[in-house]
Protein backbone atom coordinates (compact mmCIF):
# COMPACT_ATOMS: atom_id res chain seq x y z
CA UNK A 1 0.00 0.00 0.00
CA UNK A 2 1.33 3.28 -0.82
CA UNK A 3 2.13 5.85 2.23
CA UNK A 4 0.39 9.25 2.09
CA UNK A 5 3.31 11.81 2.92
CA UNK A 6 2.25 14.67 5.44
CA UNK A 7 2.45 17.47 2.59
CA UNK A 8 -0.52 15.57 0.93
CA UNK A 9 -2.57 14.66 3.62
CA UNK A 10 -2.26 18.19 5.13
CA UNK A 11 -3.22 19.68 1.41
CA UNK A 12 -6.24 17.17 1.21
CA UNK A 13 -7.29 18.48 4.67
CA UNK A 14 -6.85 22.04 4.19
CA UNK A 15 -9.13 21.76 0.36
CA UNK A 16 -11.94 19.77 2.11
CA UNK A 17 -11.97 22.16 5.08
CA UNK A 18 -11.82 25.31 2.61
CA UNK A 19 -14.86 23.53 0.82
CA UNK A 20 -17.32 22.70 3.95
CA UNK A 21 -16.58 25.04 6.46
CA UNK A 22 -18.51 27.36 5.07
CA UNK A 23 -21.41 25.48 4.61
CA UNK A 24 -21.07 24.00 8.00
CA UNK A 25 -20.80 27.88 9.68
CA UNK A 26 -23.75 28.52 7.35
CA UNK A 27 -25.97 25.40 9.12
CA UNK A 28 -24.50 26.67 13.05
CA UNK A 29 -26.00 29.68 12.11
CA UNK A 30 -29.50 28.76 11.01
CA UNK A 31 -29.96 27.45 14.42
CA UNK A 32 -28.86 31.17 16.11
CA UNK A 33 -31.69 32.08 18.15
CA UNK A 34 -30.58 35.76 17.60
CA UNK A 35 -31.43 37.94 14.34
CA UNK A 36 -28.05 39.16 14.84
CA UNK A 37 -25.25 37.19 13.09
CA UNK A 38 -22.47 38.78 15.21
CA UNK A 39 -24.40 37.58 18.84
CA UNK A 40 -24.86 34.01 19.53
CA UNK A 41 -28.33 33.97 21.29
CA UNK A 42 -28.53 29.95 22.16
CA UNK A 43 -29.12 26.62 19.79
CA UNK A 44 -33.01 27.65 18.41
CA UNK A 45 -35.03 26.49 15.58
CA UNK A 46 -37.01 29.29 15.73
CA UNK A 47 -36.24 30.32 12.22
CA UNK A 48 -37.22 26.84 10.74
CA UNK A 49 -40.78 27.40 12.40
CA UNK A 50 -40.96 30.80 10.65
CA UNK A 51 -40.56 29.34 7.57
CA UNK A 52 -43.40 27.42 7.49
CA UNK A 53 -45.55 29.98 7.82
CA UNK A 54 -43.49 31.96 4.76
CA UNK A 55 -46.03 30.98 1.93
CA UNK A 56 -44.25 33.09 -0.56
CA UNK A 57 -41.03 30.86 -0.06
CA UNK A 58 -43.86 27.90 -0.02
CA UNK A 59 -44.85 28.50 -3.02
CA UNK A 60 -41.65 29.37 -4.75
CA UNK A 61 -40.10 25.99 -3.34
CA UNK A 62 -42.94 23.85 -4.83
CA UNK A 63 -42.53 25.85 -8.08
CA UNK A 64 -38.88 24.91 -8.10
CA UNK A 65 -39.50 21.64 -7.60
CA UNK A 66 -41.97 21.07 -10.31
CA UNK A 67 -39.72 22.55 -12.53
CA UNK A 68 -36.87 20.23 -11.59
CA UNK A 69 -38.73 17.38 -12.38
CA UNK A 70 -40.15 18.31 -15.18
CA UNK A 71 -37.04 20.04 -16.99
CA UNK A 72 -34.92 16.87 -15.75
CA UNK A 73 -36.81 14.79 -17.32
CA UNK A 74 -37.31 16.25 -20.75
CA UNK A 75 -33.57 17.06 -20.60
CA UNK A 76 -32.69 13.14 -19.52
CA UNK A 77 -34.52 11.99 -22.99
CA UNK A 78 -33.27 14.62 -24.82
CA UNK A 79 -30.27 14.32 -24.07
CA UNK A 80 -29.71 10.69 -23.83
CA UNK A 81 -30.57 10.60 -27.58
CA UNK A 82 -27.97 13.61 -28.47
CA UNK A 83 -25.61 10.92 -26.55
CA UNK A 84 -26.66 8.18 -28.66
CA UNK A 85 -26.30 9.88 -31.94
CA UNK A 86 -22.73 10.93 -30.99
CA UNK A 87 -21.28 7.83 -29.75
CA UNK A 88 -22.98 5.40 -32.18
CA UNK A 89 -24.01 6.82 -35.48
CA UNK A 90 -20.28 7.09 -36.57
CA UNK A 91 -19.49 10.36 -38.67
CA UNK A 92 -23.42 11.15 -40.03
CA UNK A 93 -23.71 14.69 -41.72
CA UNK A 94 -23.74 17.82 -39.70
CA UNK A 95 -22.21 15.82 -36.24
CA UNK A 96 -19.29 18.35 -35.70
CA UNK A 97 -22.17 21.51 -35.72
CA UNK A 98 -23.75 18.75 -33.75
CA UNK A 99 -21.71 18.35 -31.44
CA UNK A 100 -20.61 22.01 -31.18
CA UNK A 101 -23.81 22.49 -30.01
CA UNK A 102 -23.70 19.60 -27.36
CA UNK A 103 -20.07 21.03 -26.05
CA UNK A 104 -20.25 25.08 -26.07
CA UNK A 105 -23.79 25.66 -23.63
CA UNK A 106 -21.78 23.11 -21.09
CA UNK A 107 -19.34 26.42 -20.74
CA UNK A 108 -21.26 29.55 -21.97
CA UNK A 109 -22.09 32.25 -19.10
CA UNK A 110 -25.64 31.87 -18.00
CA UNK A 111 -26.41 35.52 -18.57
CA UNK A 112 -25.59 34.61 -22.24
CA UNK A 113 -27.94 31.55 -22.28
CA UNK A 114 -30.99 33.23 -20.51
CA UNK A 115 -30.62 36.52 -22.52
CA UNK A 116 -30.68 34.66 -25.66
CA UNK A 117 -33.30 32.12 -24.79
CA UNK A 118 -35.79 35.59 -23.56
CA UNK A 119 -35.11 37.23 -26.47
CA UNK A 120 -36.52 33.74 -28.41
CA UNK A 121 -39.32 33.80 -26.33
CA UNK A 122 -40.04 37.56 -27.06
CA UNK A 123 -40.09 36.69 -30.33
CA UNK A 124 -42.33 34.42 -31.12
CA UNK A 125 -44.66 35.63 -28.45
CA UNK A 126 -44.28 33.03 -26.30
CA UNK A 127 -45.88 34.13 -22.73
CA UNK A 128 -43.45 33.76 -20.37
CA UNK A 129 -43.74 31.62 -16.93
CA UNK A 130 -43.16 27.83 -15.92
CA UNK A 131 -42.91 26.66 -19.41
CA UNK A 132 -40.47 28.59 -20.71
CA UNK A 133 -37.93 28.32 -17.77
CA UNK A 134 -38.92 24.70 -17.70
CA UNK A 135 -37.65 24.96 -21.73
CA UNK A 136 -34.81 26.71 -20.98
CA UNK A 137 -33.49 24.48 -18.29
CA UNK A 138 -33.94 21.64 -20.17
CA UNK A 139 -31.76 22.85 -23.36
CA UNK A 140 -28.87 23.77 -20.49
CA UNK A 141 -29.23 20.27 -18.52
CA UNK A 142 -29.45 18.18 -21.43
CA UNK A 143 -26.15 18.99 -22.54
CA UNK A 144 -25.09 17.96 -19.38
CA UNK A 145 -26.92 14.60 -19.51
CA UNK A 146 -25.44 13.84 -22.96
CA UNK A 147 -21.49 13.96 -21.88
CA UNK A 148 -22.93 11.91 -19.06
CA UNK A 149 -24.49 9.05 -20.50
CA UNK A 150 -22.09 9.52 -23.80
CA UNK A 151 -18.81 8.67 -22.03
CA UNK A 152 -20.93 5.38 -20.86
CA UNK A 153 -21.64 4.25 -24.20
CA UNK A 154 -18.49 4.60 -25.10
CA UNK A 155 -17.04 2.80 -22.15
CA UNK A 156 -19.16 -0.16 -22.84
CA UNK A 157 -18.70 -3.39 -25.69
CA UNK A 158 -20.32 -2.61 -28.36
CA UNK A 159 -20.50 -6.28 -29.14
CA UNK A 160 -23.24 -6.87 -27.02
CA UNK A 161 -25.12 -4.72 -29.32
CA UNK A 162 -24.09 -6.44 -32.22
CA UNK A 163 -25.30 -9.67 -31.08
CA UNK A 164 -28.40 -8.54 -30.19
CA UNK A 165 -29.09 -6.89 -33.55
CA UNK A 166 -27.84 -10.39 -35.15
CA UNK A 167 -30.20 -12.64 -33.56
CA UNK A 168 -32.03 -10.88 -35.04
CA UNK A 169 -33.38 -7.65 -32.41
CA UNK A 170 -34.86 -4.35 -33.91
CA UNK A 171 -32.44 -1.36 -33.43
CA UNK A 172 -35.38 -0.49 -30.86
CA UNK A 173 -35.71 -3.58 -28.87
CA UNK A 174 -31.81 -3.39 -28.50
CA UNK A 175 -32.06 -0.37 -27.02
CA UNK A 176 -34.22 -1.05 -24.33
CA UNK A 177 -33.32 -4.82 -23.71
CA UNK A 178 -29.55 -4.15 -23.78
CA UNK A 179 -28.33 -0.66 -24.11
CA UNK A 180 -30.48 0.90 -21.41
CA UNK A 181 -30.21 -1.72 -18.55
CA UNK A 182 -26.64 -1.14 -18.88
CA UNK A 183 -26.21 2.90 -19.52
CA UNK A 184 -28.82 3.14 -16.55
CA UNK A 185 -26.88 4.04 -13.70
CA UNK A 186 -25.53 6.67 -15.98
CA UNK A 187 -28.70 7.70 -16.99
CA UNK A 188 -29.91 7.97 -13.35
CA UNK A 189 -27.16 10.35 -12.48
CA UNK A 190 -27.43 12.51 -15.33
CA UNK A 191 -31.02 12.83 -14.17
CA UNK A 192 -29.97 13.55 -10.63
CA UNK A 193 -27.49 16.27 -11.82
CA UNK A 194 -30.20 17.65 -14.23
CA UNK A 195 -32.72 17.85 -11.57
CA UNK A 196 -29.96 19.79 -9.04
CA UNK A 197 -29.20 21.99 -12.05
CA UNK A 198 -32.73 23.85 -12.52
CA UNK A 199 -33.52 23.62 -8.58
CA UNK A 200 -30.04 25.53 -8.15
CA UNK A 201 -30.27 27.85 -11.31
CA UNK A 202 -30.81 32.05 -10.83
CA UNK A 203 -29.55 33.59 -13.75
CA UNK A 204 -31.62 31.84 -16.61
CA UNK A 205 -34.58 31.23 -14.37
CA UNK A 206 -34.35 35.22 -14.13
CA UNK A 207 -34.19 36.16 -17.63
CA UNK A 208 -37.27 33.46 -18.67
CA UNK A 209 -39.29 33.47 -15.80
CA UNK A 210 -42.69 35.68 -15.85
CA UNK A 211 -45.70 36.43 -13.68
CA UNK A 212 -46.82 33.82 -11.27
CA UNK A 213 -43.29 31.63 -11.99
CA UNK A 214 -41.01 32.86 -9.29
CA UNK A 215 -38.87 30.25 -8.64
CA UNK A 216 -36.97 29.05 -4.94
CA UNK A 217 -33.09 30.70 -6.15
CA UNK A 218 -35.12 33.95 -7.78
CA UNK A 219 -37.15 34.48 -4.15
CA UNK A 220 -33.81 33.79 -2.07
CA UNK A 221 -31.72 36.18 -4.02
CA UNK A 222 -34.24 38.75 -4.06
CA UNK A 223 -34.58 38.25 -0.06
CA UNK A 224 -30.38 37.90 0.22
CA UNK A 225 -29.39 40.87 -2.25
CA UNK A 226 -29.85 43.33 0.73
CA UNK A 227 -28.12 41.53 3.53
CA UNK A 228 -28.14 38.31 5.42
CA UNK A 229 -31.35 37.35 6.89
CA UNK A 230 -31.76 34.20 9.59
CA UNK A 231 -34.70 32.91 7.58
CA UNK A 232 -32.83 32.39 4.95
CA UNK A 233 -30.18 30.73 6.67
CA UNK A 234 -32.83 28.21 7.13
CA UNK A 235 -34.06 28.17 3.89
CA UNK A 236 -30.40 27.57 2.79
CA UNK A 237 -29.83 24.73 5.27
CA UNK A 238 -32.93 22.57 4.26
CA UNK A 239 -31.73 22.79 0.50
CA UNK A 240 -28.07 21.58 1.20
CA UNK A 241 -29.35 18.82 3.27
CA UNK A 242 -31.62 17.60 1.00
CA UNK A 243 -29.16 17.38 -1.40
CA UNK A 244 -26.49 16.30 0.43
CA UNK A 245 -28.54 13.37 1.31
CA UNK A 246 -30.05 12.79 -1.91
CA UNK A 247 -26.29 12.80 -3.79
CA UNK A 248 -25.02 10.13 -1.01
CA UNK A 249 -27.80 7.76 -1.24
CA UNK A 250 -27.67 8.06 -5.18
CA UNK A 251 -23.60 6.83 -4.73
CA UNK A 252 -24.49 4.20 -2.52
CA UNK A 253 -26.90 2.99 -4.92
CA UNK A 254 -24.57 3.28 -7.42
CA UNK A 255 -22.35 1.04 -5.84
CA UNK A 256 -24.86 -1.32 -4.58
CA UNK A 257 -26.23 -1.75 -7.85
CA UNK A 258 -21.72 -1.80 -8.94
CA UNK A 259 -20.99 -4.38 -7.02
CA UNK A 260 -23.58 -6.80 -7.86
CA UNK A 261 -22.66 -6.36 -11.61
CA UNK A 262 -19.01 -6.81 -10.83
CA UNK A 263 -19.95 -10.01 -8.69
CA UNK A 264 -22.25 -11.00 -11.09
CA UNK A 265 -19.60 -10.76 -13.66
CA UNK A 266 -17.27 -13.27 -11.83
CA UNK A 267 -18.47 -16.43 -11.92
CA UNK B 1 -20.08 -1.32 -40.23
CA UNK B 2 -23.57 -0.14 -39.33
CA UNK B 3 -23.11 3.31 -40.30
CA UNK B 4 -23.22 2.17 -43.81
CA UNK B 5 -26.43 0.52 -43.66
CA UNK B 6 -29.64 3.26 -44.72
CA UNK B 7 -31.25 4.19 -41.37
CA UNK B 8 -34.39 3.06 -40.24
CA UNK B 9 -37.05 5.74 -39.06
CA UNK B 10 -36.29 5.54 -35.23
CA UNK B 11 -32.53 6.01 -35.97
CA UNK B 12 -32.80 9.37 -37.99
CA UNK B 13 -35.48 10.42 -35.12
CA UNK B 14 -32.48 10.15 -32.29
CA UNK B 15 -30.23 12.35 -34.16
CA UNK B 16 -33.07 15.00 -35.51
CA UNK B 17 -34.94 15.15 -32.15
CA UNK B 18 -32.10 16.68 -30.22
CA UNK B 19 -30.52 18.26 -33.20
CA UNK B 20 -33.66 20.53 -34.37
CA UNK B 21 -34.30 21.26 -30.11
CA UNK B 22 -30.69 22.59 -29.94
CA UNK B 23 -30.92 24.15 -33.41
CA UNK B 24 -33.82 26.10 -32.08
CA UNK B 25 -33.12 26.37 -28.72
CA UNK B 26 -29.44 27.17 -28.92
CA UNK B 27 -28.44 28.51 -32.06
CA UNK B 28 -31.56 30.48 -33.01
CA UNK B 29 -31.49 32.30 -29.86
CA UNK B 30 -27.95 33.69 -31.08
CA UNK B 31 -28.79 34.67 -34.62
CA UNK B 32 -31.99 37.00 -32.53
CA UNK B 33 -29.19 38.30 -30.20
CA UNK B 34 -27.23 39.60 -33.19
CA UNK B 35 -30.00 40.57 -34.61
CA UNK B 36 -31.37 42.37 -31.45
CA UNK B 37 -28.14 43.77 -31.16
CA UNK B 38 -28.32 45.85 -34.62
CA UNK B 39 -31.40 47.57 -33.20
CA UNK B 40 -32.54 50.84 -31.56
CA UNK B 41 -34.06 50.65 -28.04
CA UNK B 42 -37.62 51.92 -27.93
CA UNK B 43 -40.32 52.45 -25.70
CA UNK B 44 -42.45 50.37 -27.20
CA UNK B 45 -43.40 46.41 -26.59
CA UNK B 46 -41.29 44.19 -27.72
CA UNK B 47 -38.68 47.77 -26.15
CA UNK B 48 -37.00 47.76 -29.44
CA UNK B 49 -36.67 48.72 -33.16
CA UNK B 50 -37.13 47.67 -35.91
CA UNK B 51 -39.55 44.74 -35.33
CA UNK B 52 -39.60 41.98 -38.31
CA UNK B 53 -42.51 41.96 -40.00
CA UNK B 54 -43.42 39.31 -42.22
CA UNK B 55 -46.48 40.28 -43.22
CA UNK B 56 -45.05 43.78 -44.94
CA UNK B 57 -43.42 41.78 -47.60
CA UNK B 58 -40.40 42.64 -49.67
CA UNK B 59 -40.86 46.06 -49.01
CA UNK B 60 -41.14 45.44 -45.09
CA UNK B 61 -37.48 43.37 -45.42
CA UNK B 62 -36.29 46.10 -46.97
CA UNK B 63 -36.87 48.44 -44.44
CA UNK B 64 -36.32 46.13 -41.87
CA UNK B 65 -32.45 45.57 -42.97
CA UNK B 66 -32.42 49.85 -43.49
CA UNK B 67 -33.07 50.51 -40.33
CA UNK B 68 -30.40 48.32 -38.62
CA UNK B 69 -27.36 49.90 -37.34
CA UNK B 70 -24.13 49.41 -35.44
CA UNK B 71 -24.71 52.47 -32.85
CA UNK B 72 -25.12 49.95 -30.28
CA UNK B 73 -21.21 48.70 -30.84
CA UNK B 74 -20.04 52.39 -31.22
CA UNK B 75 -21.21 52.87 -27.67
CA UNK B 76 -19.60 49.84 -26.35
CA UNK B 77 -16.53 50.62 -27.69
CA UNK B 78 -16.30 54.45 -26.61
CA UNK B 79 -18.15 54.37 -22.97
CA UNK B 80 -15.30 53.31 -20.61
CA UNK B 81 -18.20 51.72 -18.43
CA UNK B 82 -18.04 48.92 -20.91
CA UNK B 83 -14.53 49.00 -21.58
CA UNK B 84 -13.61 48.54 -17.90
CA UNK B 85 -15.88 46.42 -17.36
CA UNK B 86 -14.79 43.94 -19.99
CA UNK B 87 -11.78 44.33 -18.80
CA UNK B 88 -12.41 44.24 -14.84
CA UNK B 89 -14.23 40.75 -16.01
CA UNK B 90 -11.03 39.32 -18.26
CA UNK B 91 -8.33 40.28 -15.13
CA UNK B 92 -10.73 38.94 -12.56
CA UNK B 93 -10.87 35.69 -14.77
CA UNK B 94 -7.09 35.35 -15.47
CA UNK B 95 -6.20 35.87 -11.55
CA UNK B 96 -8.59 33.58 -10.27
CA UNK B 97 -8.11 31.03 -12.45
CA UNK B 98 -4.20 31.37 -11.61
CA UNK B 99 -5.15 30.81 -7.67
CA UNK B 100 -6.98 28.19 -8.77
CA UNK B 101 -4.17 26.22 -10.67
CA UNK B 102 -2.12 27.30 -7.88
CA UNK B 103 -4.68 25.64 -5.25
CA UNK B 104 -6.11 23.04 -7.04
CA UNK B 105 -2.63 21.14 -8.25
CA UNK B 106 -1.55 20.43 -4.84
CA UNK B 107 -5.27 18.65 -3.97
CA UNK B 108 -5.34 17.28 -6.69
CA UNK B 109 -2.08 15.90 -6.61
CA UNK B 110 -2.46 14.87 -3.25
CA UNK B 111 -5.44 12.92 -4.13
CA UNK B 112 -4.18 11.21 -7.17
CA UNK B 113 -1.21 9.49 -4.54
CA UNK B 114 -3.47 8.46 -2.04
CA UNK B 115 -4.34 4.56 -2.07
CA UNK B 116 -7.40 3.59 -4.77
CA UNK B 117 -9.70 3.12 -2.37
CA UNK B 118 -9.40 6.67 -0.95
CA UNK B 119 -9.50 8.68 -4.15
CA UNK B 120 -12.58 7.52 -5.51
CA UNK B 121 -14.30 8.88 -1.55
CA UNK B 122 -12.01 12.03 -1.79
CA UNK B 123 -12.71 13.01 -5.04
CA UNK B 124 -17.26 12.49 -4.00
CA UNK B 125 -16.15 15.23 -1.27
CA UNK B 126 -14.85 17.12 -3.13
CA UNK B 127 -17.59 17.61 -6.15
CA UNK B 128 -20.37 17.33 -3.47
CA UNK B 129 -20.22 21.04 -2.63
CA UNK B 130 -20.69 21.84 -6.39
CA UNK B 131 -24.32 19.79 -5.83
CA UNK B 132 -25.67 22.50 -3.45
CA UNK B 133 -26.97 25.30 -5.21
CA UNK B 134 -23.73 28.45 -6.11
CA UNK B 135 -26.50 31.21 -4.65
CA UNK B 136 -26.56 28.93 -1.28
CA UNK B 137 -22.29 29.14 -1.33
CA UNK B 138 -22.07 32.46 -2.16
CA UNK B 139 -24.22 33.24 0.69
CA UNK B 140 -22.66 31.40 3.36
CA UNK B 141 -19.65 33.73 2.19
CA UNK B 142 -21.66 36.89 3.10
CA UNK B 143 -22.58 35.14 6.53
CA UNK B 144 -18.87 34.82 6.97
CA UNK B 145 -17.60 37.83 5.48
CA UNK B 146 -19.81 40.60 6.71
CA UNK B 147 -18.29 43.19 9.14
CA UNK B 148 -19.61 42.17 12.19
CA UNK B 149 -19.04 38.42 10.59
CA UNK B 150 -17.38 35.27 12.24
CA UNK B 151 -13.70 35.73 10.00
CA UNK B 152 -13.69 39.27 11.62
CA UNK B 153 -14.51 38.00 14.77
CA UNK B 154 -11.85 35.78 14.71
CA UNK B 155 -9.23 37.68 13.20
CA UNK B 156 -9.94 40.15 16.21
CA UNK B 157 -9.73 37.90 18.55
CA UNK B 158 -6.59 36.41 17.49
CA UNK B 159 -5.52 39.95 17.59
CA UNK B 160 -3.99 39.77 14.23
CA UNK B 161 -5.71 42.82 13.10
CA UNK B 162 -7.06 45.52 15.18
CA UNK B 163 -9.66 47.22 13.38
CA UNK B 164 -12.03 44.67 11.52
CA UNK B 165 -11.45 45.18 7.86
CA UNK B 166 -14.21 45.76 5.21
CA UNK B 167 -14.64 42.08 3.13
CA UNK B 168 -18.00 42.54 1.33
CA UNK B 169 -17.96 44.67 -2.20
CA UNK B 170 -14.23 44.47 -2.53
CA UNK B 171 -12.63 42.16 -5.24
CA UNK B 172 -10.74 40.17 -2.37
CA UNK B 173 -14.55 39.10 -1.79
CA UNK B 174 -14.81 38.10 -5.61
CA UNK B 175 -11.79 36.20 -5.28
CA UNK B 176 -12.32 34.23 -2.43
CA UNK B 177 -15.92 33.41 -4.01
CA UNK B 178 -14.81 32.62 -7.36
CA UNK B 179 -12.18 30.07 -6.36
CA UNK B 180 -14.24 28.90 -3.65
CA UNK B 181 -17.17 28.21 -5.75
CA UNK B 182 -14.58 26.53 -9.25
CA UNK B 183 -12.41 24.71 -7.31
CA UNK B 184 -13.78 21.22 -7.77
CA UNK B 185 -13.73 22.17 -11.72
CA UNK B 186 -10.09 22.68 -11.43
CA UNK B 187 -9.44 19.71 -9.03
CA UNK B 188 -11.22 16.86 -11.19
CA UNK B 189 -9.75 17.38 -14.59
CA UNK B 190 -5.77 17.98 -13.10
CA UNK B 191 -6.99 14.78 -10.90
CA UNK B 192 -7.50 12.95 -14.37
CA UNK B 193 -4.34 13.47 -15.59
CA UNK B 194 -2.48 12.88 -12.44
CA UNK B 195 -4.18 9.97 -11.45
CA UNK B 196 -3.08 8.37 -15.04
CA UNK B 197 0.34 9.24 -14.80
CA UNK B 198 3.01 6.33 -14.68
CA UNK B 199 4.72 6.85 -11.22
CA UNK B 200 7.79 4.11 -12.94
CA UNK B 201 8.53 7.43 -14.96
CA UNK B 202 8.85 9.06 -11.23
CA UNK B 203 11.24 6.01 -10.23
CA UNK B 204 12.91 6.60 -13.07
CA UNK B 205 13.68 9.80 -12.33
CA UNK B 206 14.97 9.74 -8.66
CA UNK B 207 16.93 6.86 -9.97
CA UNK B 208 19.13 9.16 -12.20
CA UNK B 209 19.75 11.66 -9.18
CA UNK B 210 17.45 14.19 -10.35
CA UNK B 211 16.34 16.49 -7.54
CA UNK B 212 12.69 16.57 -6.33
CA UNK B 213 11.87 19.50 -7.70
CA UNK B 214 13.39 18.93 -10.98
CA UNK B 215 11.43 15.76 -11.20
CA UNK B 216 8.13 17.74 -10.78
CA UNK B 217 8.74 20.32 -13.20
CA UNK B 218 10.10 18.06 -15.55
CA UNK B 219 8.02 15.25 -15.54
CA UNK B 220 5.22 15.72 -13.50
CA UNK B 221 3.85 18.99 -14.41
CA UNK B 222 4.37 18.72 -18.64
CA UNK B 223 2.81 15.10 -18.32
CA UNK B 224 -0.38 16.72 -16.62
CA UNK B 225 -0.69 19.42 -18.93
CA UNK B 226 -3.71 18.18 -20.70
CA UNK B 227 -5.11 18.59 -17.15
CA UNK B 228 -4.25 22.07 -16.53
CA UNK B 229 -5.45 23.28 -20.27
CA UNK B 230 -8.57 21.51 -19.48
CA UNK B 231 -9.01 22.71 -15.83
CA UNK B 232 -8.09 26.66 -17.00
CA UNK B 233 -10.74 26.54 -19.81
CA UNK B 234 -13.30 24.86 -17.37
CA UNK B 235 -12.49 27.99 -14.79
CA UNK B 236 -11.72 31.00 -17.14
CA UNK B 237 -14.72 30.68 -19.62
CA UNK B 238 -17.60 30.82 -17.54
CA UNK B 239 -16.05 33.11 -14.78
CA UNK B 240 -15.36 36.15 -17.43
CA UNK B 241 -19.45 35.95 -17.28
CA UNK B 242 -20.28 35.42 -13.69
CA UNK B 243 -23.02 36.90 -11.81
CA UNK B 244 -24.00 35.79 -8.95
CA UNK B 245 -20.70 35.59 -7.07
CA UNK B 246 -19.70 39.51 -8.36
CA UNK B 247 -23.06 40.94 -7.62
CA UNK B 248 -23.53 39.56 -3.94
CA UNK B 249 -19.91 39.28 -2.78
CA UNK B 250 -18.49 42.34 -4.99
CA UNK B 251 -20.96 44.97 -5.22
CA UNK B 252 -22.06 47.64 -8.28
CA UNK B 253 -19.19 49.86 -8.23
CA UNK B 254 -17.29 48.56 -10.38
CA UNK B 255 -19.08 45.83 -12.59
CA UNK B 256 -18.30 42.83 -13.91
CA UNK B 257 -19.63 42.23 -17.65
CA UNK B 258 -22.27 39.86 -16.48
CA UNK B 259 -23.56 42.59 -14.20
CA UNK B 260 -22.99 45.29 -16.78
CA UNK B 261 -25.87 42.84 -19.21
CA UNK B 262 -28.06 42.33 -16.27
CA UNK B 263 -28.15 46.43 -15.69
CA UNK B 264 -28.77 46.62 -18.84
CA UNK B 265 -31.25 44.24 -19.49
CA UNK B 266 -33.29 44.16 -15.87
CA UNK B 267 -32.01 48.13 -14.70
CA UNK B 268 -32.23 50.44 -17.95
CA UNK B 269 -34.25 48.06 -19.95
CA UNK B 270 -32.19 48.90 -22.92
CA UNK B 271 -32.56 45.15 -24.70
CA UNK B 272 -30.56 45.97 -27.86
CA UNK B 273 -27.65 47.82 -25.37
CA UNK B 274 -27.68 44.30 -23.82
CA UNK B 275 -28.06 41.92 -26.49
CA UNK B 276 -24.41 44.10 -28.21
CA UNK B 277 -22.84 43.85 -24.83
CA UNK B 278 -23.66 39.72 -25.21
CA UNK B 279 -22.55 39.96 -28.78
CA UNK B 280 -19.03 41.07 -27.50
CA UNK B 281 -19.01 39.08 -24.78
CA UNK B 282 -19.17 36.07 -27.22
CA UNK B 283 -16.62 37.15 -29.54
CA UNK B 284 -14.13 37.67 -26.40
CA UNK B 285 -14.79 34.05 -25.74
CA UNK B 286 -15.27 32.22 -28.44
CA UNK B 287 -11.60 31.27 -29.32
CA UNK B 288 -11.37 29.75 -25.49
CA UNK B 289 -14.85 28.20 -26.45
CA UNK B 290 -13.44 26.54 -29.42
CA UNK B 291 -10.76 25.03 -27.64
CA UNK B 292 -12.20 23.92 -24.86
CA UNK B 293 -14.73 21.96 -27.17
CA UNK B 294 -12.37 20.44 -29.29
CA UNK B 295 -10.76 19.41 -26.27
CA UNK B 296 -13.55 17.82 -24.33
CA UNK B 297 -14.78 16.34 -27.36
CA UNK B 298 -11.55 14.35 -28.06
CA UNK B 299 -11.55 13.64 -24.55
CA UNK B 300 -14.63 11.73 -24.15
CA UNK B 301 -14.12 9.84 -27.45
CA UNK B 302 -10.93 8.75 -26.74
CA UNK B 303 -11.82 6.75 -23.49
Amino acid sequence: MRKVSAVNLAAIAVGIAFLYLPIVILVIYSFNASRLVAVWGGWSTRWYGELMSDVPILDAAFISIRLALVSASAATILGTLAALALARFGRFRGRLLFAAMIYAPLVMPEVITGLSLLLLFVAVAADRGFWTVAIAHTTMAMCFVTVIVQSRLVGFDISLEEAAMDLGATPLATFFAVTLPLILPAVAAAWMLAFALSLDDLVIASFTTGPGATTLPIRIYSEVRLGVKPEMNAVCSIMVGVVGVAVIAASLLAKLSGGERAARAQP
Amino acid sequence: MRRNQPRSLWQSLVVRIPYAWLAALFVLPFLIVLKISLSQSAIARPPYTPVFDLAAGWHGIRAFFAALSFDNYVLIGSDPIYVLSYLKSVEIAAFSTLILLLVGYPIAYAIARTPRRWQAVLIVLTVLPFWTSLLIRIYAWMNILQRDGPLNQLLVALSIVKEPPVWLSTNTAIFIGVVYSYLPFMVLPLYATLEKLDESLLEAAADLGCPRWKIFWQVTLPLSSSGVIAGALLCFIPIVGEFVIPDLLGGSRSPMIGQTIWMEFFGNKDWPAAAAVAVVLVCLLVAPILVYQHRAMRAVERD
